[in-house]
């Protein structure tokens, strides 16, 4: 455990420390605000145009279909651009620069070291996240939306993350290269991601699969504001699998020398 | 303390070292010699626990380094050739770091890292960058880090490769000072190191041993001869006739002729008889000035070459 924290802290450190972090937050902080303006501002042009016309109903005027579901998909979406630069250097940083020896050569077990590094990482995007807090915050206080699809939707966007950041970790456990790492994460992010889509054109029992597997085609129901545990055992195991690979390919390079 | 038994290690089909087998007892300091390439690095690497070898067994203090790895990391101090260091962290902040990794006692750790620090004369230099530092102070650092858990056990890879000729000086007297009951394996290239810090050598070679001594030992098992270093003023020819045949002179060189009626010369004598006395007896006797006369012993530098060159000692 203490090992694990100390791992943790040093990779937190070292995201303040480099200007990465700042540049991160703040592209994301604008990118998250901007959309957030589009969409309100989009939602209260709707809102104007039925508010004139009452025989339409208010039936389309739904918050969270119109307004929370975009939003989270967004920042999922955006969450698939940003997560390769979050995971670039985890282990290819370390390999180039030889402290993975020293590291190793302590009295550490590997999957400490994993996990800390893996901690660090998610805790990164949940300080990033939290940046939408004040626009929902926002939204809750004037629009007074049902909270359930806006608790289900940061879970879910929380597990997901979790999950890319799993396999960036994995894939930058492979090569020294951090530019490497982060095209090779955000290409496997994105097919995996988009598996659902590639599904449309196969037969349906690959279909079934390949959609099983898709990355988002799981979040769909929490943006939809339902937790069902069999989405987030499905993101637990994904988690799961980075972190084995990565614990594999470690051993490898070991061996390698 | 460490016992190494027919170690083998291949990098894919590449051989990097064979079947080496060496011992190293409690509180020796060992210096592993060999050109580049030897295997210095990949033996270090196995007895660090870093990487399992392709066959044959260490073991550190007992505990067998494949299988009881983690036990005998924690005895260990190793310090790897380039020096990796985390350079956005503070000297302290990183000591730290590798206090808690290396598990030093929480109730102890602040302690400790003030001792490394001092030892290893990082006081003054505690809040900087470790990515500020010039190459000396990043070998301290370091070394700081090999010893913060009080390992039993250091293992340094030439530690002083980069530096300046007073850093290695710094280097080594500090290496002297962790000394203490330790036990401490360092490889090395540059020879007059290994007479200046260790007890014993260990000379590898394409990895496998080709030698291993004291430094004093190898030395003399090595020379079949002494060299007597002569300057002397006279007639060079005559001077040269009359050496040629003193009893037990087997060889006379003429090095440098400094001015018309000075020359230095190598004598190369039999091996047990230091003739220096009858030497300057004899000169002084036929008139000559003798300007320097020195017995020479091989040095290390020589020896190895000789080892690593030739098939067979």
């Amino acid at each position: 455990m203490r090992t694990i924290l100390a791992i943790f802290k040093k990779e937190m450190y070292h995201y303040f420390a480099s200007f990465i972090a700042y540049v991160l937050l703040a592209v994301f902080a604008l990118i998250s605000g901007m959309y957030f303006l589009v969409l309100t501002s989009r939602y209260s042009e709707i809102s104007w145009y039925v508010s004139q016309r009452p025989q339409m109903g208010f039936d389309m005027l739904n918050i969270a279909e119109e307004l929370i579901r975009p939003y989270f998909s967004i920042i999922l979406t955006v969450g698939l651009f940003i997560t390769p630069l979050i995971t670039m250097r985890l282990f290819s940083e370390e390999r180039k620069q030889g402290t993975l020896e020293l590291l190793l050569t302590a009295p550490v077990k590997e999957i400490e070291v994993i996990l800390g590094k893996f901690m660090a990482s998610l805790l990164f995007y949940l300080i990033m996240i939290t940046i939408t807090l004040p626009f929902m915050g926002i939204l809750i206080k004037l629009a007074h939306p049902e909270t359930g699809p806006i608790i289900a939707g940061y879970t879910g966007i929380i597990l997901v993350v979790g999950a890319f950041i799993a396999i960036g970790e994995f894939i930058s456990s492979l090569t020294e290269n951090q530019i490497i790492s982060a095209i090779l994460t955000f290409g496997t992010l994105l097919i995996i991601g988009i598996l659902s889509w590639i599904s449309t054109f196969a037969s349906s029992k690959i279909a079934e699969v390949l959609s099983y597997l898709s990355l988002f085609s799981h979040f769909e129901d929490f943006a939809k504001g339902v937790i069902d545990t069999k989405h987030i055992i499905f993101y637990l195991s994904f988690m799961l699998l980075g972190l084995v690979l990565t614990y594999f390919s470690i051993e490898s390079w070991r061996w390698r020398g | 303390m460490i016992t190494a038994e027919k170690l083998t290690k291949y990098y894919g089909k590449v051989k990097a070292i064979e079947e080496l087998s060496f011992e190293v007892k409690q509180g020796e300091v060992l210096g592993f010699l060999g050109p580049n390439a030897a295997g210095k690095t990949t033996t270090m690497k196995i007895l660090t626990g870093f990487m399992p070898p392709t066959s044959g067994k260490a073991f550190i203090k007992g505990f067998d380094i494949a299988t009881q790895s983690l036990e005998a990391r924690k005895i260990i101090g190793y310090l790897p050739e380039d020096i990796p260091l985390y350079d956005f962290l503070r000297v302290e902040d990183y000591l730290d770091f590798m206090a808690n990794i290396k598990k030093v006692p929480p109730l102890e750790k602040t302690e400790r890292i003030k001792q490394v620090m001092e030892t290893c004369g990082l006081v003054e230099v505690k809040n900087k960058l470790i990515g500020h530092l010039s190459k000396g102070y990043r070998q301290r650092v370091g070394l700081a880090q090999a010893i913060i858990h009080n390992p039993e056990i250091l293992i340094l890879d030439e530690p002083t490769t980069g530096l300046d000729p007073k850093q290695i000086i710094e280097v080594r007297e500090l290496i002297k000072r962790l000394r203490g009951k330790r036990t401490i394996i360092l490889s090395t290239h540059i020879l007059p190191e290994v007479s200046q810090v260790c007890e014993r050598v260990i000379i590898i070679n394409k990895g496998r041993l080709v030698a291993t001594d004291t430094p004093e030992n190898l030395t003399a098992r090595l020379k079949g001869y002494n060299e007597i270093h002569l300057e002397i003023r006279g007639d060079i020819d005559s001077v040269r006739q009359a050496l040629s045949v003193f009893p037990q002179v087997k060889e006379v060189m003429l090095v440098e002729q400094k001015e018309t009626e000075v020359a230095r010369f190598i004598l190369r004598t039999e091996k047990e008889k230091d003739l220096r006395e009858e030497l300057a007896t004899f000169i002084v006797k036929e008139g000559w000035g003798l300007r320097t006369l020195s017995l020479s012993t091989m040095t290390l530098e020589e020896i190895f070459l000789k080892l690593t060159t030739e098939e067979e000692v």
